[in-house]
């Protein structure tokens, strides 16, 4: 679904990505770890096409696609969801009016009927009610006066009413009371463990890992991936760090 | 008699001078005169700004408890200016949303004047102002409390967006209180489009230039807050939104 090759990448001239290679099928919930300054967010942002963030070298394919040449807008189309480490707050634009505004925007890019004022909210409701999101912070402006947690909640419902074949999840863990950290793992299941969808988890801990059970992890580090293997890897690490299980690699 | 202005007088300074000129003395001299009666509430909306310049001078008078509105978008391909004069009585009020939004090269101004020539007077202006190419967008706000206006609350909010390099925007806020227990309360900030609030609406779908708009058309609904009319509201919404279809 997803494939990655020797990825090269930079923000302000300094490179971040140096190559780095990973694929993801259908099905799959890939982990990414990784230290402090590994380049996790900038692989995100990447895949998400934010500007500043250059590609110097490598490709990346989505669905036989070539990625890097869509524009943000389009990779929503195509299917693809960034979850943001750091919601954006937009006063003035209530939640309801963005989500529709969006997913009738990707429909129409994919040329579909757009759903009725009725329909959405239906639909924002159901996804609202499994992130145990109250309907009320739907109709607020999006993300402001919203908690760390109620941000990450509201990205999920957000990627729940869009229904991406793809996520990329930048620290959703980040911020999330243990409660909340349930919530939003099981909403992870439910929205994205489906035979033809697939998930990019970048965390800095295990912890979201009992929820969401990866099939593959990997170690990212100066921009590469430096070690890949099976969710036993994410225990390796969070007993014995990322220095030592580095260093043996 | 009436002499055309320079840009040493404080309330043109801003202004494109060619086209008042083009206008002609005599334009400066039409002033609409409303009076609102003692108690009573007149509201008024406008969307104004064309082809050639246009200059709109209203003179209000606000008896005792009175309440003056007006909403206005200045928009149109030339210099437009919107000016207003006010005085208040006693317990009166005056509400001013107005927004200026455009391109090109014209210059599109809002000028007001608010006296508080009694006790008790409250004012509230909201201006947004939304500009590109070599456009420029102006404010000038001057509000008088005079020595007995006691309890006077003014306020004056200004916010401006410029979308490009080349455009402008200037505030000139002016307050003259000659009364002690007095509450003035201005604004003003200038800045540009929020490129993470637009890289966040696109990453979930919206194409660029809806995403322009929603976040321009939050910028601007404040505004309109305070007009409690749900569909000239978005009739005016709708004529300055208008303005973006031949920008993006």
């Amino acid at each position: 679904m997803l494939k990655i090759e020797n990825l090269h990448a930079e923000i302000d001239g300094k490179q971040i990505l140096n190559g780095l290679t990973l694929e993801v099928n259908a099905g799959e919930v890939h982990a990414i770890m990784g230290p402090n300054g590994a380049g996790k967010s900038t692989l995100a942002y990447v895949l998400g096409g934010r500007p500043g963030y250059e590609v110097t070298q490598g490709s990346v394919t989505f669905d036989g696609k070539d990625l890097l040449d869509m524009e943000p807008h389009e990779r929503a189309a195509a299917g693809m969801f960034l979850g943001f480490q750091y919601p954006v707050e937009i006063p003035g634009v209530s939640n309801v009016q963005f989500l529709r505004e969006a997913l009738n925007s990707q429909r129409k890019e994919r040329g579909e009927e757009p759903l009725s004022g009725g329909e959405f909210l239906k639909l924002a409701k159901e996804k609202a009610g499994l992130l145990k999101l109250d309907m009320d912070m739907l109709k607020r402006n999006v993300n402001v006066g919203f908690s760390g947690g109620e941000k990450k909640r509201n990205e999920m419902v957000q990627m729940g009413i869009l229904d991406p074949a793809f996520a990329v999840l930048d620290e959703t863990d980040s911020g999330l009371d243990i409660d909340a950290l349930k919530v939003v793992g099981e909403g992870i299941n439910a929205i994205m463990r489906k035979p033809d969808k697939a998930v990019l988890l970048i965390t800095h801990y295990q912890r979201l890992l009992d929820y969401v059970a990866p099939d593959h992890v990997h170690i990212l580090a100066k921009g590469r991936i430096v070690k890949s293997g099976g969710p036993e890897l994410a225990l390796q690490l969070e007993e014995q760090g990322y220095d030592a299980v580095m260093e043996a690699a | 008699m009436t002499q055309l202005p320079t840009l040493k007088d404080e309330a043109w300074r801003y202004a494109d001078l060619n086209a008042v000129e083009a206008l002609g003395v005599d334009a400066l001299d039409q002033w609409k005169e409303v009076s609102v009666a003692a108690g009573e509430t007149k509201r008024h909306c406008m969307v104004v700004g064309g082809q050639t310049p246009e200059l709109h001078r209203i003179r209000l008078d606000v008896a005792e408890g009175g309440r003056a509105e007006l909403f206005v978008v200045v928009t149109g391909d030339d210099y437009c200016r919107v000016e207003v004069e006010t005085t208040l009585a006693t317990g009166a009020h005056f509400e001013l949303g107005g927004v200026t939004i455009g391109g090109g090269d014209a210059v599109r101004e809002i000028v007001t004047r608010t006296d508080h020539a009694q006790p008790d007077g409250t004012s509230n202006q909201v201006v947004r102002s939304v500009h590109w190419n070599q456009a420029t967008g102006n404010f000038l706000g001057a509000i008088h409390v005079h020595r007995d206006a006691q309890r006077t609350d003014a306020a004056q909010d200004f916010k401006a967006l410029v979308l490009e390099k080349g455009a402008t925007a200037n505030a000139k806020p002016e307050l003259e209180i000659f009364a002690d227990d007095v509450k003035c309360a201005h604004g003003a900030a200038i800045g540009q489009m929020d490129e993470m609030a637009r890289y966040y609406m696109a990453s979930r779908g919206l194409a660029p230039d809806m995403a322009k708009r929603l976040l321009i058309r939050a910028f601007i609904a404040d505004s309109l807050a305070a007009l409690d009319d749900e569909s000239e509201a978005e009739r005016l919404l709708e004529a300055a939104l208008d303005r973006l279809g031949e920008r993006v």
